[in-house]
């Protein structure tokens, strides 16, 4: 007997098509007894749309559900055949804290949320001290994982300790790294686990207004988590004895540069996101000048997990200075991207090859920490996910963005992108940001064209560094990373450039031709009907002065015979 | 104006009130913001200067489809300056530009959050994945047909 059907329905999966087959199921279900409802993200990515159903006994995934008679028919007959299968290599190796309800409740539920243990937390830490809360979050070593790693114990206790009238706590729900999605699934999928976190702060640091700043291109996770307000105004989980905590979510206008607390805080009071320096810092001087208190969605997401287990429990997961667990949001060069949750001190590899099914020898680096962050080789893959190891090898922890980097992917080129995306998120505050970034990006753009030198390289090693000491916020501060750690490992692919007027990956636009090996053509004529600028003569030849390397003619070849080739070298 | 009738005067509703011009007007006009810098009682240039610093906030009017090329790093190393090119191509407009007969209109943003799906495009919010150019120009010339209804 079906009980529900539970339709994955978060961001990506309705872009795969999630809301097609939720219809689909509920026009042809007519059976009253089987519920059709929607959940948010299991971070199985790759296998969207997923349909899980739920009997008496046990529950079934299905992956890559299309909306059609024979998946329904599949569905209904709980066929355990077609079920889709968990690979061990991933299950053994995350452990599902923090997202253990991800995609399996309906997010909007308060009820649900309450059936599986929700609000126990908040509960038990009502009738602790606040000093208790704070010690036991103290204890956990939970560290902040926006990416600073600042202990969020000892950050709660600056605030506990202010006398003020009012005293504010911000929810950092600006997941400005491009590549990364853990705040976006958390909001979409659990909301109430989020506030439930953010309340127990409340509780524990005497904050009295609450605020959400998220991203404003994240339109579900703003609508699930004003429905899961609304239902703690409701069912009066916000009021302390005889206060009322107020939350409210305050949509962000897209600027990378508001993920930094000061300039939050000033986007948040209806002003320029431009941050300012500290000290002040904003637990003594924040919003509308009231101590605030800042932190992400994934950190609030493990304070209900500390509460329940207790400071000494939680920090039996992990490594010594890293406690507990991480999202990481798994994309680009891999077979099983989603979103994972491990423990702290598993191996990049263990990420990369066994639960991204990566092919070991075509990864070339991960890029960890989005803008901020840095890349690492491929021969340091065995060294533990962890804040300190990962500082040394010259990226950071970041938010969770973590890109699979393969073999055929130009090294130059992802530092040039990464710097793109801070030169134009630069506030423009301090000039070695504003300008600096400007400077460096010109450079590298140089370089990718095959217009670079031997001074270009010292120039960007040497600028570097400065615009790291020379700006206020994280920023600028983190912004030369991609550009430094690409050089420091992978600095052969920078000579190449320079040198040999050569790009190793041949993604470098200006350092290719288009070559069409007439031996292996069969003459379908393919390319010439797909080329968008009829760059390719009648007699199969590629004009490399009109054609502008868009690729379309490689992609559609049936025989391989065009590929991308170096400058000069063939058709020349 | 009336839109912002209920949105209380104090200075960090600012934003707020800007976004809920563009949702309803799709664009900020240099009327609107005269209208703003009147309902919160500052200057128009503390407005100006605010909604300049968000790049949400458009000051030209877009088109009836709004097409949102991700430039995450995901969809950038599996190839969203292609996907760009494509509708630069096809659509003969530059980013940030809206297409003559007012139907589209194309801006490269950050990260849309569906890195699994790289490269992706969304159009009006429906975010279309796996893209490749035969499939991309298929989703442009659906829209395209259903025109201006």
């Amino acid at each position: 007997m079906i009980k529900r059907i539970k339709v994955g329905m978060a961001s990506c999966g309705i872009a795969a098509g999630a809301s097609e087959v939720k219809k689909f199921l509920q026009q042809n279900i007519d059976d009253e007894n089987i519920e059709i409802i929607e959940v948010g993200c299991i971070g199985h990515c790759y296998a969207e749309p997923l349909v899980e159903v739920e009997t008496e006994k046990t529950s079934i995934f299905f992956d890559q559900v299309e909306p059609t008679e024979e998946y329904l028919e599949k569905i209904l007959s709980v066929d355990k055949n077609s079920a889709m299968t968990f690979r061990d290599e991933r299950v053994s190796r995350e452990k599902l804290k923090v997202t253990r309800l991800a995609g399996r409740i309906d997010p909007v539920s308060f009820d649900e949320y309450i059936e599986h243990g929700g609000y126990q937390s908040l509960e038990k830490a009502r009738k602790m001290q606040p000093e208790e809360i704070i010690k036991e979050v103290k204890t956990s070593g939970l560290r902040g994982r926006g990416g600073g790693g600042f202990p969020t114990g000892l950050k709660w206790s600056f605030l506990a300790a202010k006398e003020a009238e009012k005293k504010i706590l911000i929810c950092n729900a600006d997941e400005g790294d491009p590549g990364a999605f853990m705040d976006r699934s958390m909001m979409e999928s659990v909301p109430h686990q989020v506030l439930e976190g953010m309340l127990i702060a409340a509780l524990a640091t005497g904050a009295t207004e609450l605020f959400i700043y998220a991203r404003a291109e994240y339109p579900l996770a703003v609508k699930n988590i004003n429905k899961a307000i609304d239902q703690i105004y409701e069912h009066k989980v916000n009021v302390f004895d005889d206060r009322v905590i107020d939350i409210t979510v305050k949509e962000g206008a897209g600027a990378f540069v508001c993920g930094e607390e000061t300039a939050m805080i000033h986007s948040l009071e209806g002003n320029r996101g431009n941050p300012r320096f500290r000290p002040p810092y904003p637990t003594d001087e924040g919003y509308k000048g009231y101590p605030t208190l800042i932190n992400n969605v994934e950190s609030f997401s493990n304070v209900p997990i500390v509460i329940k287990e207790g400071g000494k429990k939680y920090a039996e997961l992990g490594t010594e200075n890293s406690k507990g667990t991480k999202l990481f949001a798994l994309a680009g060069d891999l077979k099983y991207a989603g979103l994972v949750e491990v423990p702290m001190g598993l191996t990049i590899g263990e990420v990369v090859y066994d639960i991204g099914g990566a092919q070991r020898g075509e990864v070339k680096a991960v890029q960890i920490g989005g803008p901020s962050g840095g890349c690492i080789p491929a021969e340091h893959f065995d060294v533990p996910i962890d804040y300190d190891s990962l500082e040394s090898l010259g990226a950071i922890m970041g938010s969770g963005g973590l890109i699979v980097i393969g073999s055929n992917r130009c090294m130059v080129e992802t530092a040039r992108y990464f710097l793109e995306f801070t030169t134009k998120e630069s506030c423009g505050k301090c000039t070695f940001c504003r300008i600096g970034t400007k400077r460096m990006l010109e450079t590298l753009e140089k370089i990718t064209k095959g217009e670079g030198s031997m001074d270009d390289i010292e120039f960007l090693e040497d600028l570097g560094p400065k615009v790291i000491e020379a700006s206020l916020c994280g920023l600028g501060q983190t912004a030369p990373n991609p550009v430094l750690s690409t050089l420091r490992y992978f600095k052969d692919e920078y000579l190449a450039h320079v040198k040999d007027k050569h790009c190793p990956a041949l993604q470098c636009n200006d350092l290719v031709d288009i070559f069409l090996d007439q031996e292996t053509c069969i003459e379908c004529r393919q390319c010439i009907k797909n080329c968008p600028v009829d760059a390719i003569s009648d007699d199969f030849v590629v004009d490399n002065d009109i054609c502008t390397r868009c690729n379309t003619c490689v992609e559609v070849c049936p025989v391989d015979a065009i590929s991308r080739v170096k400058r000069g070298e063939k058709n020349g | 104006m009336q839109l912002l009738e209920p949105l209380e005067k104090d200075r960090s509703n600012l934003i707020k009130a800007i976004q809920m011009v563009q949702a309803e007007k799709g664009f900020i006009s240099t009327q609107a913001i005269k209208e703003i810098s009147d309902h919160f009682g500052i200057p128009v240039v503390e407005v100006e200067g605010v909604l300049s610093f968000y790049a949400q906030f458009k000051r030209s009017k877009p088109g009836k489809y709004k097409i949102a090329v991700c430039d995450g790093t995901a969809c950038h190393i599996k190839g969203s300056s292609r996907v760009k090119n494509w509708l630069v191509e096809e659509l003969k407009i530059d980013d940030g530009e809206t297409t003559e007969d007012g139907l589209f209109s194309m801006e490269t943003v950050a990260c849309l959050g569906c890195c699994s799906l790289a490269p992706v495009v969304s159009i009006n919010g429906k975010v279309y994945g796996n893209l490749n150019r035969k499939k991309l120009l298929k989703i442009i010339k659906d829209y395209r047909n259903r025109g201006d209804n």
